[in-house]
């Protein structure tokens, strides 16, 4: 029995603000929804990788190897030395926090570790600890901090909480790239064997077949005429959907939902209504079937080891260049890091396009085209026919993805795609699109159902502003370009903003697009009843 | 102030702002003093989407309760801030105590006017009232939970759609609830591949 019964006034007085703790103390508090499971030993080990253990991150012991400490320290020393920019990030952060409330993660939980530039500090302290006179000597006061398993538990916590989608490095004054800082923290939790299955296992999956879901070469082949029968029976027209042909002019690379999942298959069978409507002469690859590379988000050395199959199968097959599809971070590591890990492509031919003659210089290296921008030029130059009326069920607004739009400044071209090809597109607001596009919050591999929670408070941002056309707009579908889009944000709005639906661009292309000896269209892509009768189709 | 013929909801109308800053500044404390500025100061509604909707929706709620019982049942800002609360850190009873929180301010902004006028039976009748929007509260706090479950049951199908469509197509007796379950690993041994 209680010693003194509190009175009622007394119950009433919670105080619920949570106590002052110092950013430096290492806390985490693992709640479940909030984390992603660790690998799973078969996963590590079919990579060669270290440490593989049966472990949770909610368990005290995480059975790390005894010399732990000495690994990441050397890990550190190792990339200062070898990446000028990684030193630069850690020493000229003027923590002025023109990044801190950026973050989609900050801004949907609130929490403060989730603010970029202190996110990035939990690994700075250890820096400067280790490896700064003034941190050396001055300890806390000289902002350094001991390299401890709960700082280790920490990093984990949050640095499985960046998307790396560089937002916060649009607003930073110095240029800082934060979503860098991410990839090294988790390069160097890698060393130790503390890393996420929703990684690891899309990673092995990939190395092994050459998709993230680990899809085999006949399966993908089956898959392929699966969707070859699906776009039949929508246009009457039985589309020829190469595989493996050698001296095709193109090899296309897409991402392997696009053959598998929902509602991304829809953009699948756009971009063969589209293909065959031009005549490309293209092909497909069983091996080069993922242009996702979830080695992103756990090395350079394992992005190397998953990208290398495109370059070797555009090879193999002696095509001239390569056009991607609507993918991500594909593009990031395509645009940006490809050419250099994997090139140089010297046996490939500076991309033409062969229905218009358009040059795409700005593909000089990598070879490798953007579908956006193949398409755009195609509409530009008159090539195809559309009939947006097609689409006219559905009021649309587009959600720039974060990789093709900061990683690549891919932004007009879809938006030149999407007002041809529908007539009721409505932009989001400014802050939230463009460079300045909010994440979907689940990117990097963050996108498991055990994350859920987490991943509804980091896509808030996003949906907020999805929330907003809709109301004011009507509008009842949100376009978008990437793999992980598709994927994460229908959950998302189910959630935040019910009676939305996810869709690729080249899925409006193909409902929109007027195929030569097609059949009366009935329905959309999606087996839809298309809103209107199709007659007098607009010639662009 | 001459209170004398006032009754609380009159009060309440004329103390409105200051009442609603201060349950407010009472919601925002519940987050971590870092970000308790972020939330309190940044007024762009993109930007902040927490901070802006707990801002606009207690100024609803307030005003739905001031209306009465049948207002409150049809309102939605206590879903739409009920919403943000049951995904991020907080547990139940922490997510749905901001409601309580009202009481508190009300009887420290009004105590003296209260017990200068007497409204003590009107005060108990609208802290009942209080009471019945946490209890609201509650239910909607449920609602979310649930909804996420079942988001995360959704997932599954969804993931591989075309590909579970595909199995029970060559399925000679497909059980669906089986097949549903399955996921891709199925498929991927129906087509001879290595499963996960």
């Amino acid at each position: 029995m209680l010693e003194k019964m509190m009175k009622p006034e007394e119950l009433a007085k919670i105080d619920h603000t949570p106590p002052i703790r110092g950013w430096m103390d290492p806390y985490v508090k693992f709640k479940k929804g909030a984390w992603c499971y660790s690998a799973a030993p078969k996963n590590l080990k079919y990579l060669d990788l270290p440490n593989p253990r049966e472990w949770s991150p909610d368990q005290e012991n995480w059975k790390l190897p005894e010399n732990w400490k000495e690994i990441i320290l050397d890990g550190i020393r190792e990339r200062i030395e070898k990446y000028r920019s990684f030193r630069l990030f850690m020493d000229i952060c003027v923590r002025c926090g023109a990044c801190a409330d950026k973050c989609h993660y900050f801004i949907g939980s609130g929490d403060p570790k989730n603010m970029p530039v202190l996110r990035a500090e939990l690994l700075r302290s250890v820096y400067r600890k280790e490896f700064t006179p003034a941190g050396k000597y001055l300890g806390k006061w000289g902002g350094g901090r001991d390299l401890t398993i709960d700082v280790i538990k920490e990093w984990f916590y949050y640095f499985f909480q960046c998307t790396e989608c560089r937002r916060c490095s649009v607003f930073c004054p110095y240029g800082i790239d934060t979503a860098e800082v991410t990839m090294h923290v988790r390069e160097l939790l890698n060393l130790i064997g503390v890393n996420i299955n929703w990684v690891c296992e899309p990673a092995a999956n990939c190395f092994r077949t050459g998709n993230h879901l680990g899809v085999p070469p006949h399966a993908f082949k089956d898959n392929v005429e699966f969707a070859v029968d699906d776009l039949k029976e929508i246009t009457g027209i039985e589309v020829n959907a190469p595989i493996h042909k050698k001296g095709a002019e193109v090899l296309v690379i897409v991402p392997s939902a696009d053959y598998f999942a929902n509602p991304h298959y829809y953009t699948f069978l756009g971009y063969l209504a589209l293909f065959h409507e031009i005549g490309l002469d293209y092909t497909f690859s069983a091996y080069a079937s993922e242009g996702g590379n979830f080695g992103l988000f756990h090395s350079k050395d394992m992005l190397k080891r998953l990208n290398a199959k495109i370059y070797a199968e555009a090879k193999r097959l002696g095509v001239k260049w390569i056009l991607g599809c609507e993918c991500g971070h594909m593009w990031r590591v395509m645009h940006q890091y490809m050419d250099t890990i994997n090139g140089p492509a010297d046996f490939l031919e500076e991309p033409v396009s062969p229905i218009t003659g358009t040059r795409f210089e700005n593909a000089a290296t990598t070879k490798m085209v953007h579908i956006c921008e193949f398409t755009a030029d195609l509409i530009y130059n008159k090539k195809i026919k559309l009939d947006p009326r097609r689409n006219d069920h559905l009021r649309v607004t587009f959600h720039d993805s974060c990789n093709p739009a900061r990683a690549m400044g891919l932004i007009e071209e879809p938006r030149y795609v999407l007002k041809h090809v529908c007539n009721h597109f409505y932009e989001m607001p400014e802050n939230t699109i463009r460079e300045q596009t909010f994440c979907c919050g689940s990117g990097s591999g963050l996108g498991s159902d055990e994350n859920m929670e987490m991943r509804l408070r980091g896509g808030l941002p996003r949906a907020n502003a999805v929330n907003y056309v809709k109301e004011k707009h009507g509008v009842n579908l949100l376009a978008c370009i990437c793999a992980i889009d598709k994927a994460t944000l229908p959950p998302l709005l189910e959630y935040w903003v019910p009676g939305v639906e996810v869709g690729g661009i080249h899925e409006l292309v193909g409902n929109a697009l007027v195929m030569k000896g097609e059949q009366e269209r009935t329905t959309d892509l999606r087996g839809e009843p298309l809103p209107v009768k199709e007659e007098d189709s607009k010639d662009v | 102030m001459n209170c004398e013929g006032l009754k609380l909801k009159d009060l309440l109308v004329q103390r409105r702002s200051v009442i609603l800053s201060k349950w407010f500044n009472r919601i925002i404390e519940m987050y971590p003093s870092d970000t308790v500025n972020f939330l309190k100061k940044e007024k762009d509604r993109f930007a902040n989407p927490v901070g802006f909707t707990i801002s606009q929706e207690i100024e609803a709620l307030f005003q739905d309760l001031l209306k009465g019982t049948d207002a409150i049942a049809k309102s939605t800002s206590l879903g739409n801030i009920i919403r943000i609360m049951a995904v991020q850190d907080f547990s139940a009873s922490k997510g749905i105590s901001f409601v309580f929180s009202l009481k508190q301010v009300i009887k420290e902004e009004l105590n003296h006017e209260i017990n200068s006028v007497q409204a003590f039976e009107e005060l108990w009748e609208f802290e009942s009232e209080i009471d019945c929007l946490c209890l609201a509260a509650f239910d909607e706090y449920m609602k979310c939970r649930e909804r996420i479950y079942e988001i995360k049951a959704n997932q599954v199908t969804h993931r591989t759609y075309k590909l579970l469509e595909r199995a029970n197509s060559i399925c000679e007796n497909p059980d669906e609830s089986e097949m549903a379950g399955a996921g891709c690993e199925n498929l991927l041994n129906l087509n001879g591949g290595n499963g996960r």
